[in-house]
């Protein structure tokens, strides 16, 4: 039951770094994409949806105090500040989506809210995912950590250029996709330092994949493939490039959770440690079984009622 | 100033702020859904023109409700580590269901209630419109459940250091939850009412669509006349619950000091003096706090001297939070009576200084109802779970500066989101509601198969 309750954990944060990554990633890539029309049509395009992806936040953090209690007092008061940054950050950029297209004079302090939020938040992520993986949880403003938040921004910021391609037509199109091969260069780059390190540093790391790697070897492999079909398919495709950065990141994601595994606080305490006793963990299944599939289903229905392009009219509420 | 007290100084900012926004929310949901299928029922568009206008400050209320919810799920831990840590197989559970139930499913309808009108059909619309109002009262369900069991914990052992449910039923429904739930129910219907009534008021001073007004002012004036009494009898109920279970929060929203005090009187007025342990200036009224909390003339009530100093909660914000939330609840009855009665012959729509009075009454229900919270929460103390977990075990050991600089962070942040709340709110307000002939123009074949498809190809002939 509590391998159960890893899997949903990592599955709730899977589904919040794809979903809300494309969403912060639009606000990433705000600095590139500074025209007005530009810019409402970006916002345009997730304003329905980034809610509900940002609850997989919300989610994330429940499972972990519901499941892993122990996991969640000692990881959140080591990772205090750039847990209360990022959830300030995402507060500014939140609200950005309300005001922003009834504001006038203010406009470009929403844009501001809006572009800084987002990588703020992206930021403090990769700060934390960092921090966890180098010292199990003490932040620290190390090379490491600090390319691990850059990777992370740059792997949403090529979510949201992918889901912008999906989204958009014409000449934001093109801005789009061209933004995209800088991009994927920048996250390759950046997951093979990243995994190189944790390869070299940590030697839990070093040996399970040394003692593993017959069985392991596709992660790097198929990690590759993606990459390279992520370049290709954006010549004669519009969905599958989108798709094909979803699949890295899952990737990227397998790849370090095998290193880890069992650890869920890096050399502090493994999920069997950590869990909650029995009844709780009983309690919540019957709520995860039922309610996380009908979840998905009416998320889906609802990309899938906005499916299309991003019209360029107003089409508010 | 020690870490300790920045952190729950944190928290009681950040949660005082937070409920602002879900006490509209919940109430403005169920009277958007009401309209939205009285318009299906009746055709009549004034309907939709009600659902239709007050789904914009629903959605700027509702994001900043959300922004500021995500914070709180994250304080527990940050802030509060070792509370997370005691009482997470507990409460962790209820706010998963309260994700898995309620938040999602606002969530994901959400979007199609605010930009689904011209993408989805007008049945499927008011289906999501439903949705969103069942999300917000699950929400309350679950949260309420969850604080419930902070205030009369039931249904639980503890094993190894954990305080771990046995009987999940006794924990939802433990003894102060079903009355805490209506009891606040009633309190964001009465919310969203005042600040439905208020507004539509204010139109009808400045002269603004009349009917639009006057219908909005009707409709809600008739909830208020229904429920403000039922919230009386309710609180006055759930009075009672707490005098059974939570005697030290009673005499200090009581201002009771005797051990033992016979024949109790209602305290209309006081200064509570906590070093003193007495009262200054007492306006009381003989034998009623008697009569309402035990039925009888001679009843007895538990004061606060038969508590330890260190096991007393703070009297004085508890003491004056109860009489704000009373008098504005005995205000809102008064001023439901008068309205509903002038209203017979018409005459309340001319009537310059009730409807005034009714715009000075917007914010009533919010006031009440943080008033409310303050003293649920700080007659709590010193206890988080009451008689398991006192507040000064659980926070998080944290340097001193690191909280105070997190403080510093939110009050701004938070100052900046109201300012920006309010600013739109008022430009909303002020723009008015949307015209009645544009809207009587876009319903034209609404219900025909391809009419979303055959709208957008018009605007786009248009030229937009």
């Amino acid at each position: 039951m509590e391998l159960f309750y890893f899997l949903l954990l990592g599955f709730a944060i899977l589904m919040y770094v794809v979903l809300d990554g494309f969403d912060l990633g639009l606000g990433i890539l705000y600095p590139a994409l500074h025209e007005q029309h530009d810019r409402d049509m970006m916002m345009r395009s997730v304003s329905h949806v980034w809610d509900g992806n940002e609850t997989w936040l919300v989610f994330g953090g429940v499972i972990l105090m519901g499941a892993f209690p122990a996991a969640y007092a000692t990881l959140l008061p080591t990772l205090y500040l750039p847990i209360c940054l990022m959830l300030v950050a995402l507060i500014f950029r939140g609200i950005a989506f309300e005001y922003r297209f009834k504001a006038h004079s203010s406009r470009q302090w929403w844009d501001l809210a809006f572009g800084l939020g987002s990588s703020v938040a992206a930021f403090c992520q990769g700060l934390m995912l960092g921090s966890l993986v180098q010292s199990g949880g003490e932040v620290l403003l190390s090379p490491f950590s600090v390319l691990t938040a850059f990777a992370v921004m740059a792997g949403y910021a090529l979510l949201g250029a992918t889901y912008l391609v999906v989204k958009t037509s014409g000449e934001l199109q093109s801005k789009a996709k061209a933004l995209v091969k800088p991009l994927l260069a920048a996250v390759v780059l950046a997951m093979l330092a990243v995994s190189l390190w944790n390869f070299a540093a940590v030697p839990s790391v070093h040996s399970r994949w040394l003692e593993n790697i017959g069985w392991l070897w596709p992660i790097p492999f198929i990690t590759a493939v993606l990459a390279f079909a992520l370049l290709k398919s954006l010549k004669h495709s519009e969905v599958a490039p989108f798709f094909c950065a979803v699949a890295l990141f899952v990737m990227g994601f397998i790849g370090l959770v095998v290193g880890l595994f069992p650890e869920l606080v890096p050399g502090r305490l493994n999920l069997f440690e950590a869990a909650a006793p029995a009844q709780s963990l009983k309690f919540m299944l019957p709520g995860v079984l039922i309610f996380v599939p009908l979840i998905l289903a009416y998320t889906f229905w609802g990309y899938r009622i906005f499916r299309g392009k991003v019209h360029d009219f107003e089409e508010g509420y | 100033m020690d870490a300790a007290l920045l952190s729950r100084i944190q928290f009681a900012w950040t949660v005082s702020f937070h409920i602002l926004f879900p006490t509209m929310t919940i109430g403005l949901a169920v009277l958007i859904a009401t309209w939205e299928g009285l318009w299906l029922k009746t055709r009549n568009p004034r309907y939709l023109q009600l659902a239709k206008f007050w789904i914009k400050p629903f959605a700027i209320t509702f994001g900043s409700g959300v922004v500021t919810g995500i914070v709180l799920s994250y304080e527990f831990g940050t802030n509060f580590s070792e509370f997370s840590h005691l009482v997470g197989p507990v409460l962790g559970p209820l706010m998963t269901y309260e994700v898995l139930t309620a938040f999602f499913l606002e969530a994901g309808f959400l979007g199609v209630m605010l930009f689904g009108w011209q993408r989805v059909g007008e049945r499927l619309h008011f289906f999501a419109t439903l949705i969103v109002a069942l999300g917000t009262l699950l929400s309350a369900f679950w949260i309420l459940a969850a604080n419930s069991w902070m205030q009369t914990p039931a249904g639980y052992e503890f094993v190894n250091g954990q305080y771990v449910p046995v009987d999940w039923f006794k924990v939802i429904f433990n003894p102060s939850f079903p009355l805490r739930l209506v009891h606040m129910l009633l309190a964001t219907f009465l919310t969203a009412s005042f600040l439905v009534a208020g507004i539509s008021a204010w139109y009808l001073l400045k002269g603004y669509d009349r009917e639009f007004a006057k219908r909005g002012l009707s409709m809600t004036l008739w909830f208020i006349l229904v429920l403000a009494p039922l919230q009386a009898f309710v609180g006055d109920e759930h009075g009672l619950v707490v005098k059974e279970h939570q005697p030290a929060k009673l005499a200090a929203m009581e201002g009771i000091w005797d051990k033992v005090e016979k024949s109790p009187g209602l305290r209309l007025f006081a200064i509570p003096d906590e070093k003193a342990e007495t009262n200054h200036l007492e306006v009381e009224v003989p034998y009623l706090a008697s009569i309402i909390l035990t039925h009888s003339l001679d009843g007895e009530v538990t004061g606060l001297k038969a508590f330890a100093p260190k096991d007393r909660p703070p009297v004085t914000p508890v003491f004056f939070s109860f009489r704000v939330m009373v008098g504005l609840g005995v205000l809102m009855i008064l001023v439901a009576f008068w309205a509903n009665w002038r209203r017979r012959g018409g005459k309340l729509w001319q009537d310059k200084w009730l409807l005034r009075l009714l715009v000075c009454m917007t914010p009533a229900g919010l006031i009440a109802t943080i008033a409310g919270w303050w003293v649920v929460e700080i007659g709590r103390q010193p206890w988080l779970v009451y008689g398991l977990v006192r507040t000064e075990q659980v926070v998080s050991n944290l340097p001193v500066e690191r909280v105070a600089l997190t403080l510093a962070l939110f009050v701004v942040t938070y100052l900046v989101l109201l300012a920006a709340f309010l600013h739109f709110y008022r430009k909303l307000i002020r723009k008015g509601p949307p015209d009645m002939a544009k809207l009587e123009s876009q319903l034209v074949g609404m219900q025909a198969p391809g009419y979303a498809l055959n709208w957008v190809r018009e605007l786009k002939k248009e030229g937009f």
